[in-house]
């Protein structure tokens, strides 16, 4: 039966909790989509030939065909086709930056909107976790044994895709929980746990080891997974050490990194009442930076009871690198953007605690090498921030252990991971790598785009070997 | 889940543990550190190891009540096990080539400066010991350290038990003897290592500190472990948690330190209440 097509220009708009409400909860700002309104979207896909969205989709996953199988109302059957490239597909809809990605090339965003992938992938996703209680099947093992080092997005995806393939595969996590930034960076607001640790589990009913508190570069090296009988590694531990911008005051009390902060409060839960572990409860925060990170750290602070929240950037709202949805949610959430701004001195009250923060006024010059133009101080602009709280959202540099304790592992200097082009292999044979480590900090969609290439890499490489 | 294989106390406050994690206790060295978490939900907590056996496969720990987090772990028994036990973390402590050592260690950092001591000593490395505690009933590991130190100083500031006095006292006769050591290694309280690094300078004696500042993951990813040492930042859990002691900047230290004293506190009062009621 042919399919009605829904000609309308404008994206089914996404259901959102209110954020006069939302600002104090940490409850799930976006509601997802109701039946009727998912196969009323789907209705607005074309169904291009060429696919132009699915090029543009890191993990590759069949675009067209599961947005025809929902407007047909066969959301089990849209489930698989995702399921086929994607091995987490409700942290995906909910997580990627579409809009750069599958939605960007999507041809109904020529004269309007384009459809709303994303919000349909989350869709499907959703539905088949409510609605569907058979375990996937066991894969049949191949007799191979592969380490993957890392649980967070980008070595879930390879475990994944390998154990699919009949590999016996171990993660080795280095805290206490598996998910990576999917639990430790990412707000619940944004992607409630319960839906990673869903994920997880379906990883687990298909053969998938995991091991927590195995801090792989101190406990074992990579040389001992080889010893133990694995083929072949493969890194994905993330994005390392926090940088601070190594100006006077950083040390003090109430200045955190955004790692330290979410950390605090996804991993350990500090927003709860009784939690066991500490964080500070600010009145005005101050956070440094423009990115997702900077706004994940500004709307937990806004959830903590916070008062007055601001993005502190140096550039404009223009050049701000974090989604358009996230910066639209966390202003409509009452987190000031003071854009063109940049901290110079955190001031410190006579028990060591900020006090306020020092800044100048920016502004735009010639652009620089990344062609964003480079932002310069306006001379004589200092102006001080009343603030009792920084949070350092700036970026990260690699973590050194691994590197550190693995001989002949070629790192740049930056301390990146250097792999031989798309298909993550390092300078170690067998040793492949992907994600954060190798890119420096990203997405979670490219972190397991690279997770989902270095599994085929990986099949390819102990496939190979042992022919004769 | 992580055995508890044997628990003492060795006085009010301070108890040890040791417990059941080969693959850590194949690996660890002196000076590394393991991250705790006593149940599900509590705080992730760092200690450095005080001992290990790699063929019995544990590691040994020893803890001060201090807040809610050693008091959880405090009630766990013989034959119960920790949620989490992660390591070792950290770097070891540098002992090459050592000749002779003054091993500084106050309180419950005795605990710590022991295995040092006591590689040291296996090393073939002369070893004078200075430890330091409030008052008797707070002293720890005395035999321990006398088996592997040529010369062993017990100091107490109320002088019920050895000499009256601080450890700086006691090192600094050590030195002015005549004691030529090429290096001193101390742990305890921030401010005693802040004191014995300000006095070792005046001799320009090198000296190692042992720091342990708050910290969550221990790997290097949150940064709530950073330290200023020589005018840079350094993270405890990845470059330390050994520094120069004569680097290191122990008033801002110090402040760090208490970032979450009033958290700590009513931890403290809660779990002494939910004690209480167990009690009745």
């Amino acid at each position: 039966m042919a399919i009605q097509r829904n000609m309308d220009p404008k994206k089914s708009p996404m259901p959102v909790q209110d954020p006069q409400v939302r600002r104090n909860n940490f409850d799930e700002v976006a509601l997802g989509y109701s039946y009727e309104t998912a196969v009323n979207e789907a209705k607005r896909c074309l169904n291009c030939k060429n696919k132009p969205c699915q090029s543009a989709c890191p993990v590759q996953i069949d675009i067209p065909a599961f947005i025809e199988r929902v407007a047909n109302e066969d959301m089990e059957g849209a489930y698989q086709i995702i399921a086929q490239s994607s091995s987490l597909p409700a942290v995906c809809g909910r997580v990627c930056p579409q809009e750069k990605q599958c939605e960007s090339k999507c041809v109904r965003g020529i004269k309007g909107e384009s459809v709303g992938i994303g919000r349909l992938e989350r869709f499907v996703a959703d539905w088949h976790r409510e609605h569907c209680t058979e375990q996937p099947e066991m894969p049949t093992q191949n007799g191979h044994k592969v380490a993957i080092i890392g649980a967070g997005p980008s070595g879930l995806t390879a475990a994944g895709d390998l154990a699919k393939l009949g590999y016996k595969v171990t993660v080795y996590e280095a805290l206490h929980l598996a998910g990576g930034v999917l639990v430790y960076g990412i707000p619940e607001f944004r992607l409630p746990k319960a839906i990673v640790q869903k994920e997880i589990d379906n990883l687990k009913s298909i053969g998938v080891d995991i091991e927590t508190n195995m801090v792989i570069g101190k406990v074992l090296t990579i040389d001992e997974l080889f010893e133990m009988g694995n083929e072949a590694v493969y890194i994905g531990s993330g994005a390392g050490l926090p940088r601070f911008m190594n100006i006077p005051g950083e040390s003090l009390k109430g200045v955190y990194s955004a790692n330290e902060y979410l950390t605090r409060i996804n991993l350990m839960k500090a927003y709860k009442e009784g939690a066991k572990t500490p964080i500070k409860h600010s009145k005005n925060v101050a956070v440094v930076g423009g990115g997702n990170v900077a706004m994940d750290a500004a709307r937990s602070a806004k959830r903590m009871g916070a008062e007055n929240v601001y993005i502190v950037y140096r550039r404009g709202m223009e050049e701000l690198p974090a989604r358009k949805e996230e910066v639209e949610h966390a202003e409509e959430e009452g987190i000031i953007f003071k854009t063109l701004t940049n901290p110079v001195e955190v001031l410190s009250d006579e028990n060591g605690e900020v006090k306020g923060m020092k800044c100048i006024e920016m502004e735009l010059g010639e652009a620089d090498e990344s062609g964003r133009r480079r932002p310069i101080a306006k001379e004589n602009s200092e102006f001080v921030l009343d603030v009792d709280t920084m949070i350092m959202a700036i970026g990260t540099s690699p973590n050194p252990l691994i590197r550190s304790t693995t001989p002949g592992l070629e790192t740049n200097k930056r301390g990146c991971i250097v792999t031989d082009g798309e298909n993550g292999l390092t300078s170690r044979e067998g040793v492949y790598a992907g994600g954060d480590a190798v890119t420096g900090a990203a997405t979670v969609i490219l972190a397991m785009g690279a997770g989902k290439a270095a599994a085929k890499a990986i099949d390819e490489y102990i496939q190979n070997k042992q022919q004769p | 889940m992580y055995k508890i294989v044997r628990k003492k106390s060795l006085n009010p406050t301070v108890s040890l543990m040791e417990i059941e994690a080969p693959l850590i206790a194949k690996k660890a060295e002196p000076g590394q550190f393991i991250i705790f978490r006593a149940k599900q939900d509590s705080e992730r907590v760092p200690l450095t190891i005080a001992d290990f056996d790699r063929e019995k496969g544990t590691v040994t720990i020893i803890y001060q009540i201090v807040g809610g987090a050693t008091m959880e772990l405090d009630t766990l028994n013989e034959g119960e096990s920790l949620q989490d036990f992660v390591g070792p973390l950290g770097q070891p402590s540098e002992t090459e080539g050592l000749k002779k050592v003054a091993v500084v260690g106050g309180g419950v950092g005795c605990a710590i400066a022991y295995p040092i001591a006591k590689k040291l000593s296996l090393l073939g490395c002369e070893v004078h010991s200075i430890v330091g505690f409030r008052n008797k009933d707070l002293v720890i590991l005395e035999d321990e350290f006398k088996a592997v130190s040529s010369k062993l100083c017990m100091m107490t500031d109320d002088g019920s038990y050895g000499t009256k006095g601080l450890v700086t006292n006691a090192l600094e006769e050590l030195i002015k003897e005549g004691n030529q050591y090429d290096e001193v290694i101390a742990i305890g309280p921030l401010i005693m290592m802040k004191f014995v690094a300000l006095l070792t300078k005046k001799y320009n004696i090198k000296t190692i500190v042992s720091m342990n500042p708050i910290m969550i993951d221990g790997t290097g990813m949150c940064g709530g472990c950073r330290l200023t040492v020589g005018g840079e930042t350094k993270f405890a859990c990845v470059d330390g948690p050994d520094f120069d002691g004569h680097l290191v900047d122990f008033d801002e230290a110090m402040h760090r330190g208490t970032m979450y004293k009033e958290f700590e506190l009513h931890a403290r009062e809660a779990s002494c209440n939910l004690l209480n009621q167990e009690d009745k």
